[in-house]
């Protein structure tokens, strides 16, 4: 046993000596809010920006976070082309809410149910809410955990950032 | 020893195979993971009835690391409770590796040994996760296939053991999934048709699981294999949406239900019909004898094979939550509605930014049984009702933004909790509570903001009365400090009419924060999800730190 967890530990050095910085989003199986099985390898924007925003039904920072960005979504899309998936983490109990709860408030976000946690571990995310930018390269250059109310401002900076790397 | 060297050499390839996917120009692979550690320090409160931890100081830590390269994924975590959290079950102290996994996906073929978690449809009879926080962790140990013969065709299959705390359950658990998107497998006999924009789509689904574990039982004879089946079938358009699955198990004595010899059975309907401002949706649920678990002998929150959340609204706030409902596996039957309407902008109730209101109502009842006297325990009707009500609540939200800057929120609800059945206690009987909750957010300038609920309990049951206050202020992008206080000013020995306060603030730069807080703990149920655990009084200074990378 102990031989094992020796090599395990020792493969992840020797990993990580192998490791470039690139950041790609991993090809995971979600399902999109009409049952179909959507493989993560296919978010794509046409090489502009998109935002990957995980968030349950339950957890108040994340719906208080998806409410300000709705506001400020269009002039978002407008200005730089961004695509927001909302990721939504609500096992059995409430997945069959979201799809209500996301058309009462009128979002326009792409909606994709991650029930089992899947693409969550995939992408290392701990509590939520928790956010990715991804650039039109495919790259995620930026990601952030937790929410308080003005985060929305320095996302959309970084967004700038991304669509026109002389700002800043 | 074999095993050993097999193992030692299938991981020694790794890098080799990393190599080689680099040269193939795939690129070098990628590291990520994430950290997390919550530690805590325990001081004594006989008014709240925190008690002396001999440590001092207790921690509860783990980290992911996950190699991705091309279609090859491999990972691990490592975790150390040194020694767990209070609350938390003794049989976690210790460290150590317990999930390691490795993945390979070939267009339609993905294969992982090791570790991994899987869910056959709403998981009424298959459901491997983790609520770390909670500390749930049911992880498989075994190998996994996932194959995609044709389009809209989705075949899984799993065989392994279960994770039980720092070793594995004794069942073997295996099983097969099928599901099939109607409109995907139209889609390769009629190539005009396109089922991305068709208007409606049919997903059918069936799963099949069997566990097996020796009979070592001097008296009873035991089934060693127990099976279980499921069916469900999903209508999706537009703006309607139908959800139904059906369970069935077979005889499956175990330590839980009293080790009788009927059959379980499952069956979860859900409809919902919503359009842009505006939605209604239904559900229900009967479950009878559908404790189902890889270990006969499992209880608590072991070594679950089926997963039977609440169906009831999951409430946020301190006081809503304080009796959450949990799903009764033994059996119940219940109803949710829900209806929330926006009132536009301009309208006389939406004001100048819109109203938002919503209203739930849910309700849980025992089965109508009738002991028989022998092995299978009981019958139960089907459609009616056993006359003991287990949890019913009805609440009101209205979410409100009255200028820009000042965002007002109101609740009210109205709760029975039958707290002897849920919790599985005797002598408090059943909870009559109504609790109202006012929070308002007011935004100061784009980066500074304040928060504050208020929130008031009357009950004359168990603890009595309660009321909450919250003061919050963040400042964007880094900040946050909050105070709260929970006074059970209404309970009926006056000794105990303590607050519980408690102040807490934190930093977060990108992915990683770290929470600094102070205070006294309530004794409850802390849930995620929908799942709950108690957590006993404390008192004390506490520190969290995570970090994704």
């Amino acid at each position: 046993m102990k031989a094992k967890k020796i090599t395990l530990l020792f493969l992840f050095i020797c990993a990580l000596l192998s490791v470039n910085a690139q950041n790609k989003i991993p090809a995971v199986n979600v399902k999109t809010i009409d049952g179909a099985t959507f493989n993560t390898a296919n978010m794509v924007n046409d090489g502009k920006p998109i935002i990957i925003d995980f968030w349950a039904t339950w957890c108040k920072p994340c719906v208080q976070e998806l409410t300000a960005i709705a506001d400020l979504y269009e002039d978002w899309q407008k200005v730089t082309g961004v695509k927001i998936y909302a990721v939504s983490i609500d096992d059995a109990r409430n997945s069959a809410r979201v799809k209500p709860f996301v058309n009462t408030r009128g979002w326009e976000y792409e909606i994709l149910l991650d029930p089992n946690a899947d693409l969550k571990r995939a992408l290392n995310v701990g509590d939520i809410p928790h956010t990715f930018l991804i650039n039109g390269k495919g790259e995620i250059i930026y990601q952030h955990a937790g929410y308080a109310p003005g985060d929305e401002n320095e996302l959309y900076e970084k967004l700038l950032g991304c669509i026109n790397p002389e700002v800043k | 020893m074999k095993k050993v060297l097999a193992v030692t050499l299938f991981y020694l390839s790794f890098p080799f195979l990393a190599k080689a996917q680099e040269m193939n120009k795939f690129g070098a692979g990628e590291i990520h993971g994430n950290f997390q550690m919550m530690a805590q320090n325990y001081l004594v409160d006989s008014t709240i009835g925190a008690k002396e931890v001999s440590e001092k100081i207790r921690m509860n830590s783990f980290a992911n690391l996950n190699y991705i390269n091309g279609n090859f994924k491999a990972g691990m975590r490592y975790e150390s409770y040194e020694k767990a959290l209070l609350g938390f079950d003794p049989r976690y102290n210790g460290s150590d590796i317990t999930y390691r996994y490795a993945t390979y996906t070939n267009d339609d073929l993905e294969f992982t040994i090791g570790n991994y978690y899987e869910q056959f449809g709403s998981g009424l009879i298959f459901r491997s996760y983790e609520e770390r926080g909670l500390g749930i962790d049911n992880a498989m140990d075994g190998i996994r296939v996932k194959y995609k013969p044709t389009a809209g065709v989705y075949l899984k299959s799993v065989i392994g053991k279960q994770r039980f705390y720092f070793a594995k359950g004794e069942g073997i658990v295996r099983g097969l999934d099928a599901e099939f998107n109607l409109n995907e497998i139209l889609s390769t006999f009629l190539p005009e048709f396109n089922p991305e924009k068709a208007r409606y789509t049919y997903i059918l689904g069936g799963s099949m699981v069997g566990k097996y574990q020796a009979d070592n039982d001097p008296i009873r004879i035991l089934p060693e294999n127990v099976a279980a089946f499921a069916g469900r079938f999903n209508f999706i358009s537009d703006k309607f949406n139908f959800y139904t699955e059906y369970a069935y198990k077979i005889n499956d004595p175990s330590l839980t239900n009293g080790f009788i010899y009927k059959k379980g059975e499952a069956l979860f309907v859900s409809a919902n019909y919503s359009i842009k401002g505006f939605s209604l949706s239904a559900s229900a649920k009967r479950v009878d004898n559908m404790d189902f678990r890889s270990d006969r002998n499992a209880d608590v929150n072991n070594l679950t094979m089926s997963f039977l959340p609440a169906i009831s609204k999951q409430h946020t706030y301190a006081l809503p939550a304080f009796y959450p409902y949990a799903t009764q596996p033994l059996g119940e039957i219940g109803e949710q509605f829900e209806l929330s309407y926006n009132f536009k902008k301009g309208s006389m109730l939406g004001g100048k930014y819109g109203t938002l209101f919503t209203v739930n109502f849910s309700n849980a009842n025992n089965l109508d049984t009738t002991q028989t006297g022998n092995e299978q325990g009981y019958t139960a009707a089907f459609f009616t009702k056993g006359d003991i009500l287990l949890y019913s609540d009805l609440n009101f939200e209205v979410v409100k933004k009255i200028s820009p800057k000042l965002k007002t929120t109101y609740t009210y609800m109205y709760q029975v909790f039958n707290k002897d059945k849920v919790q599985n206690v005797s002598g408090y009987g059943t909870v009559f509570a109504h609790i109202a909750v006012f929070e308002m957010q007011y935004k100061i300038n784009s980066k500074k903001t304040f928060r504050a609920e208020l929130q008031s309990m009357r009950t004359k049951q168990d603890f009595g009365d309660w009321a909450v206050a919250l003061a919050e202020y963040t400042v964007s992008p880094h900040w946050f400090f909050a105070a709260l206080d929970q006074y059970n000013y209404g309970n009926a020995i006056v000794e105990k009419r303590a607050h519980y306060y408690s102040g807490s603030f934190g930093y977060t730069k990108n992915a990683t924060r770290f929470i600094v807080g102070y205070g006294k703990q309530r004794e409850g149920f802390l849930c995620v999800g929908g799942v709950c655990r108690l957590i006993p009084a404390s008192y004390g200074l506490s520190l969290s730190i995570s970090s994704t990378f």
